[in-house]
C-alpha cells in the first residue's frame, strides 16, 4: 500500500481545501503519507503530486529538505537522542553511545529486527530536562543510562503503546474545520474584512 | 531584582493539570479579552494598546510587535497572520510549554492579532517534532470552533477568521520568517531576500503577512484585558512586561521562569533560590550563553547585567530567544564551540555559499582539533573563515548571507577563542592569531564587560 487509501484521499482533499493555494498542503500531505505507511513512498509522492497539481519531482524537492520525512523504511520506534549544547553538558553524548551499545547499532542505523532506528539529533526544545530523547516524537526527560535500558525493554515488550504510537503518527487529534468556518482568503481577491470598517465609523464618531 | 510580586502573564496556567482545556481556560478568565475587544474596541484601539505596551517580539530578533503590525500597507487585502511555533534555537524551551499547557491562551492571542490587523486567515505553524503541542492545539481549535470563538461571526459579531493548524517537518531554518513562509507555501524552507520580500508587504502568497512568535502573541490577552499601560508599568527601559527564560546546563534547578523583563539580572536567574539556584556541585561558572546558541557567550563579569535588551546589546550579545545555557568549570570550551557549530553546519539550508561552505569547514576543523589532529595554524584559520562569513567578526554580525544563520556560527567560535585560547593551544599547539576580532587585533588579556566579541 502506498498510494493514499480512499479514506486518506478524503482527508487529503479536506486539508487541501483549507489553503488558498493547493501547494501549501504539501507538507501536511507528506505527513499523512508517512502516517499511513510509516515512511514516504515514491507512489505516495506521485499521488500527492496528482492531488496538488505539481510534478512528483517537485514533491520530492520539498520532501528531501525536511529531516522528518523518511524515504526509506525506519524502525517501529525512531529514537532521537539530543546531543546539542544543553544535553551535551549533561551527558547527551554518553546517552547516545550507551544506546548504540545497547541496541548494537550506530546512530543513523536500524536494528536487524526492524524495531529501533537511532538518531543523533539537534535541539528538541526540552533543554531544562536534559539529557532528553524522543521516541516517535514523544518526549522522555532526564534520561539516565538505566532509564534508557528500561525504556528499550518497555518498548520491546509493547508496554508503551498508549504513550508512543507507531512511527508516522504525530498528532492523534485531527483539526476539523466545521460548518461555521470563515473560509479561505484567496490572495487574488482584495476585499477589506468587514470588521475593519469599525475603525472608520469610530473616526467619524469622534469628529 | 525587585521584590514586588509580578503577574504571571504567560505562565499562569502551567501548574494546572487541565489548564489546556477550554472549560478551565474560560473558568480562569479566558476569552474575556477577546469578548472585550470584539464588543467594545475597534481594531485600531487594540493595535494602540499593543503599541502602548511596547511589546517586543519574543522569538529572537526582539522587534516591537505593534510597530511590526503597522508595516502592512493600507488597502491591500487579504492580510495573513502566521504564527511562528517552530521553536528550535538550541537552549530555547518556552513556546512548546505554552502550546502544550495553555493552547487557548495562544489561540486567544492569535484572534486578537487577527482582529487588530484585519487578517482573514491565520496559519499556526508548529514545529514538526512537537507531537503533544500539535495534539493540544488541534483539540483546542476544535473546541474553540464549536464554542463559536473561531470561524464565521465570532461571538455573534462581524469578525470572522479561520485558524489553520500546520506542522513543519524538521528544519531549524524555517524559524526564520521568510523561510517559514516558503515552507507554508509547500517549498523548501529557504529564506527570501529582504528587500523586496519583507513579509509585512510581500509575504505569504505575496500578500501582506504578519509573522509573530508564540510567546509574543500569548501576551495579548493580558494586554487587552489590563491595558497596554499596565503592561508597560512592568519591566524597564526598552524591555517591558514579563518574559520567559529557560535556564539550562550546569545549574542545580534548571527550569523555565517568567520574570519581570529588564529588572532581573543574570545573577538572579542563575543563582537565585527561586530560579536556577546556582551552579551544580558547588562548581565555578565558566561561561554562559545569554540568548540561545546564536548569541556570543557571557562570563562571570556579566552576571550583574539586567535581562534587558539594550544593556545586553551594549555588552556585545543578545537576549535572543530567552535561552540561558550555563557552563561550569568542567566544560571543554573547544568541544562546546564545536557542538554549536555542528548545529549550524547541519541546519544551513545551502542557499548562500559563505554559510553552506563556511559552517561546514568550521565544523570539520573543530572536529579535527578535538580528534587531536589540529595544527597550530588552525585557530587563525577558524577566525579567517569566520571573517569570510561575517566580515570583521562584530556583534551584531555583518552578513554576507541572506539570513543570520551563517553569522550565528561565528559567535561561539569567536567567544571561545577570545576567552579560552589556551584550551585551543592545548589541543593543537600555540599559533599566531592575525585575524582581528570585532575590529581589534587579538587581545592578549581577556576582555572585560563591553568588549566581548
Amino acid at each position: 500500500m502506498a498510494r493514499f487509501t480512499d479514506e486518506n484521499v478524503a482527508i487529503a482533499e479536506e486539508i487541501i481545501a483549507r489553503y488558498p493555494r493547493k501547494r501549501s498542503a504539501l507538507i501536511p500531505l507528506l505527513h499523512l503519507a508517512q502516517e499511513q505507511d510509516g515512511y514516504v513512498t515514491e507512489e505516495a509522492m506521485e499521488h500527492i503530486a496528482e492531488l496538488v497539481g505539481i510534478t512528483p519531482a517537485e514533491v520530492l524537492g520539498t520532501a528531501s529538505f525536511y529531516e522528518m520525512f523518511k524515504r526509506e523504511p525506519v524502525g517501529e520506534y525512531l529514537v532521537n537522542v539530543c546531543t546539542n549544547i544543553s544535553c551535551m553538558l549533561l551527558g547527551g553524548e554518553e546517552l547516545l553511545h550507551h544506546l548504540e551499545n545497547r541496541l548494537g547499532i550506530k546512530a543513523g542505523e536500524t536494528t536487524p529486527d526492524g524495531k529501533f532506528t537511532l538518531e543523533d539529533v539537534e535541539c528538541i526544545a526540552a533543554c531544562t530536562e536534559a539529557p532528553c530523547l524522543q521516541v516517535n516524537y514523544r518526549y522522555f526527560y532526564r534520561v539516565t543510562p538505566e532509564r534508557a535500558d528500561q525504556l528499550v525493554e518497555d518498548l520491546r515488550a509493547g508496554k508503551l503503546s498508549h504513550e508512543v504510537p507507531r512511527h508516522g503518527v504525530l498528532s492523534r487529534v485531527r483539526q476539523v474545520l466545521p460548518e461555521n468556518r470563515a473560509g479561505v482568503a484567496p490572495p487574488d481577491r482584495n476585499v477589506e474584512p468587514a470588521w475593519l470598517a469599525r475603525n472608520e465609523t469610530a473616526t467619524e464618531g469622534d469628529t | 531584582m525587585t521584590d514586588r510580586e509580578i503577574p504571571r502573564i504567560v505562565s499562569a496556567r502551567w501548574d494546572l493539570a487541565d489548564g489546556h482545556t477550554l472549560e478551565r481556560y474560560r473558568e480562569t478568565g479566558g476569552y474575556a479579552a477577546l469578548e472585550k475587544a470584539v464588543t467594545t474596541m475597534t481594531p485600531a484601539q487594540v493595535h494602540e494598546e499593543v503599541k502602548a505596551a511596547s511589546l517586543l517580539g519574543r522569538g529572537g530578533a526582539g522587534f516591537p510587535a505593534g510597530v511590526k503590525w503597522g508595516f502592512t500597507p493600507p488597502g491591500v487585502f487579504p492580510r495573513y497572520l502566521v504564527v511562528n511555533g517552530d521553536e528550535s534555537e538550541p537552549g530555547t524551551y518556552k513556546d512548546r510549554i505554552i502550546m502544550e499547557r495553555d493552547p487557548h491562551l495562544l489561540i486567544e492571542g492569535v484572534l486578537l492579532a487577527c482582529y487588530a490587523i484585519g487578517a482573514a486567515q491565520a496559519f499556526l505553524y508548529v514545529r514538526g517534532e512537537m507531537a503533544l503541542a500539535q495534539e493540544r492545539l488541534a483539540q483546542a481549535l476544535n473546541d474553540a470552533y464549536a464554542a463559536g470563538l473561531i470561524g464565521r461571526n465570532i461571538l455573534g459579531s462581524d469578525f470572522s477568521v479561520d485558524v489553520v493548524l500546520h506542522w513543519g517537518a524538521g528544519a531549524y531554518i524555517v524559524g526564520e520568517e521568510t523561510a517559514l513562509i516558503e515552507s507554508l507555501e509547500g517549498l523548501r524552507g529557504m529564506p527570501r531576500l529582504k528587500p523586496p520580500f519583507f513579509p509585512a508587504a510581500k509575504g505569504l502568497y505575496m500578500q501582506p503577512t504578519v509573522v509573530n512568535n508564540v510567546e509574543t502573541l500569548s501576551n495579548l490577552p493580558w494586554i487587552v484585558a489590563n491595558g497596554g499601560a499596565a503592561f508597560a508599568d512592568l519591566g524597564a527601559e526598552s524591555s517591558k512586561g514579563t518574559r520567559l527564560f529557560a535556564v539550562s546546563g550546569h545549574v542545580r534547578n534548571p527550569g523555565v521562569f517568567e520574570v519581570e523583563f529588564g529588572t532581573t539580572t543574570f545573577r538572579d536567574v542563575i543563582f537565585g533560590e527561586r530560579y536556577a539556584d546556582g551552579i551544580r556541585d558547588g562548581n565555578r561558572l565558566k561561561a554562559f550563553i545569554p540568548g540561545g546558541a546564536s548569541a556570543p557567550w557571557f562570563y562571570e563579569e556579566h552576571l550583574d547585567l539586567p535581562l534587558e535588551a539594550g544593556a545586553v546589546g551594549a555588552a556585545g550579545s543578545m537576549l535572543g530567544s530567552g535561552a540561558i545555557v550555563v557552563m561550569d568549570e568542567t566544560t571543554d570550551a573547544v568541544k562546546a564551540a564545536w557542538r554549536i557549530v555542528r548545529f549550524f553546519a547541519r541546519e544551513s539550508c545551502g542557499k548562500c555559499t559563505p554559510c553552506r561552505e563556511g559552517t561546514a569547514w568550521l565544523e570539520k576543523i573543530l572536529r579535527r582539533i578535538l580528534d587531536g589532529h589540529g595544527r597550530p595554524a588552525d585557530v587563525d584559520k577558524l577566525l579567517d573563515i569566520c571573517d569570510n562569513i561575517s566580515p570583521s567578526i562584530t556583534f551584531p554580525p555583518k552578513q554576507t548571507t541572506i539570513c543570520p544563520l551563517g553569522p550565528s556560527a561565528v559567535s561561539p567560535i569567536a567567544s571561545a577563542i577570545m576567552r579560552f585560547r589556551d584550551e585551543f593551544y592545548a589541543y593543537c599547539g600555540g599559533g599566531e592569531i592575525t585575524v582581528p576580532v570585532n575590529g581589534k587585533a587579538y587581545l592578549s588579556t581577556p576582555p572585560t564587560v563591553g568588549a566581548n566579541p
